[in-house]
């Protein structure tokens, strides 16, 4: 294993062609134009196919169809661009096909600013297309993390049937790092797993084929409707299983930062300069933002914890809703934000912290 | 007693379509059974549907296919096609899927001169939701969202997909047909086999627009709407090839 050093986006996109991701559809968005660039050159040397699409409504379609034909397929977008691909998002979950796709997000809402921001948790947890399905959603704070979730997210995909999220923002997606990368699969593998989806992808089948490959997003009877939703709902009650959360210095911590992504990452950072100077903070970090980490935060000591500080790169505050029903009101939640494409700064979340103490 | 006509196996024995009484969807679905089933393709066939009546095929059909989220038909077999080139990939979808909401997929799709096969019907209306106006609705033509009518200085004037994409380089084939006789029965059937015959030859983008009456939505009896064709539509809509590489 070397370590390499890459840019975010373009980290994410060798990530997904070493997981056998052979298609990609995307259109020009700013701050991810390297995941399209990236592919466009990298997917022709494994025999995998780039198409730029004439917009992210036709992009993500083009990879519900690929996907479709059992094909390990992703896009991506940032912001303004994830609201049009909601469509063929939701397609794909009622239909139930597995792709990869990220969000490296920016300023909202509407068009918004291009920098760096964390303004679509609701719409990435809660409801990222019509009709209530929901995702595992992973968000990464470093650039490898960004790396190993993506190259597993095709195996989650794949195990459910369904589409799975890489919840990034601008900072991760331009910033470079040292990474190791993961194995490349091998073409055999990746045929391997192509092979064993033409049961029910949608590539012709012999007449005979008792399990007719109708790729069904929506039903005429209403039963079978019922049915598929709660087929879909007992699958995402099987992600309690999924949940990821890294819990720093909580043991003994007094104000517990709450915080993800690259919130999280210069969150931490300031709960470090606060234990030197014997402060006694600590982080949790949501990994799955979709499952949540409820437990992590509901089973803290509250009489040991004075506070908490919801950190977020959102005016307003969007994990704070979680975060309230994680605490039920056991201890003063409170927030420490920013917006319009500014960067967290340590500062703030120390003097944050400290006003807390006072 | 020999015999000489069989419903084809492309569509599923036990199933009934659920198109209304004289529409033209069932004859278009049962010519491209019998194309696949000739040309010994339904085992490679995938479908991508459009939304609208073209998807009430969607339980009945014997083959593999796709449903399409709204306009996307297009895309969706680009990234079928691509990814699967051996792959019979073929859309079909009416005209506010093709012509309205879908309208960059399907222009985009055919400038990329992607290897795909469009079956379009063509009947001036939307079916589905109940009649209301098309792209492809005639000036003057009653719609529930044009009650008076479509007015050229309010809602522009009728989308001649052909001649459109006549425009675009990429294109091989592009012809519209109907079905309100036999003998256009006959060359619809063969406009289909040539648009399939055309993908699997590796020429790129095929398209056969079947102009097709809706007598629920136009509020006319099977037999009016074919006078309709003739009278309105075939003046609007003429039939014929358009081109062929």
């Amino acid at each position: 294993m070397t370590r390499v050093f890459m840019k975010g986006c373009e980290a994410i996109a060798e990530a997904a062609v070493r997981a056998g991701c052979r298609f990609f559809a995307g259109y020009p968005i700013t701050p991810q134009n390297e995941i399209p660039e990236y592919f466009a050159r990298r997917l022709p040397e494994v025999n995998g196919t780039f198409v730029q699409g004439e917009s992210e409504v036709a992009s993500i379609s083009m990879v519900y169809g690929a996907a479709s034909a059992g094909i390990r397929a992703m896009t991506s977008s940032s912001s303004p661009g994830i609201s049009l691909k909601s469509e063929g998002i939701s397609y794909c979950a009622a239909a139930r096909i597995p792709m990869v796709y990220s969000n490296i997000s920016r300023g909202g809402p509407g068009v918004g600013a291009i920098q760096p921001a964390q303004m679509d948790y609701l719409q990435a947890t809660k409801a990222s297309g019509n009709g209530g399905f929901e995702m595992l959603v992973f968000a990464p704070s470093t650039v490898q993390e960004a790396v190993d979730m993506t190259y597993h997210a095709f195996d989650y995909a794949d195990r459910d049937r369904n589409p799975v999220l890489i919840l990034a923002d601008g900072v991760i997606g331009a910033m470079m790092e040292p990474v190791v990368l993961p194995e490349m699969k091998s073409e055999e593998e990746v045929r391997s797993i192509q092979e064993a989806k033409r049961v029910w992808a949608c590539v012709g089948h012999k007449l005979d084929y008792p399990n007719r490959a109708w790729i069904e997003p929506g039903h005429w009877q209403t039963s079978d409707m019922q049915r598929a939703n709660e087929e879909a709902a007992a699958l995402y009650k099987s992600w309690e299983k999924d949940v990821q959360v890294e819990c720093y210095q909580t043991e003994d911590a007094q104000i517990v930062i709450t915080a993800y992504g690259i919130s999280a990452r210069i969150a931490k950072s300031a709960v470090n300069l606060l234990r030197k100077e014997g402060i006694r903070a600590g982080l949790i970090r949501p990994i799955t933002v979709h499952p949540f980490p409820y437990d992590a935060i509901a089973s803290l000591d509250y009489s040991r914890v004075k506070a908490i500080l919801d950190v977020e790169m959102s005016i307003p505050a969007q994990m704070l809703q979680d975060v309230q029903l994680a605490v039920k009101d056991r201890c003063p939640i409170t927030t420490c934000l920013c917006s319009g494409g500014n960067i967290m700064g340590r500062e703030m979340i120390i003097d944050a912290v400290k006003n807390l103490l006072k | 007693m020999e015999q000489i006509y069989a419903r084809t196996k492309a569509i599923q024995e036990d199933k009934v379509s659920g198109f209304c009484p004289g529409c033209m969807h069932g004859l278009v679905v049962k010519l491209i059974g019998e194309v696949l089933e000739e040309m010994d393709l339904v085992d490679k066939a995938a479908c991508c549907l459009g939304i609208g009546c073209c998807g009430l095929q969607m339980d009945y059909m014997a083959y593999d296919n796709i449903t399409s989220p709204h306009g996307r038909a297009c895309a969706v077999a680009t990234g079928i096609k691509r990814t699967n080139p051996d792959s019979l990939v073929f859309t079909y979808q009416g005209d506010g899927d093709f012509a309205s909401i879908g309208l960059a997929e399907s222009l985009s799709a055919a400038n990329r001169g992607e290897n795909i096969s469009v079956i379009f019907i063509n009947n001036g209306i939307y079916g589905m939701t109940g009649g209301q106006m098309a792209p492809t609705t005639l000036i003057g033509m009653k719609a529930t969202t044009a009650p008076g009518g479509r007015k050229a200085e309010e809602h522009g004037y009728p989308m001649h997909m052909c001649e459109i994409l006549n425009q675009l380089t990429a294109p091989v084939y592009l012809e519209r047909t109907s079905c309100n006789t036999p003998a256009n029965v006959i060359k619809t059937k063969k406009a289909i086999r040539k648009a399939f015959q055309n993908q699997l030859d590796k020429k790129g983008f095929s398209l056969v627009e079947i102009v097709t009456s809706c007598p629920t939505n136009w509020g006319l009896d099977a037999l009016k709407s074919l006078e309709f064709l003739e009278e309105k539509m075939f003046p609007e809509f003429p039939l014929g090839v358009f081109r062929d590489r």
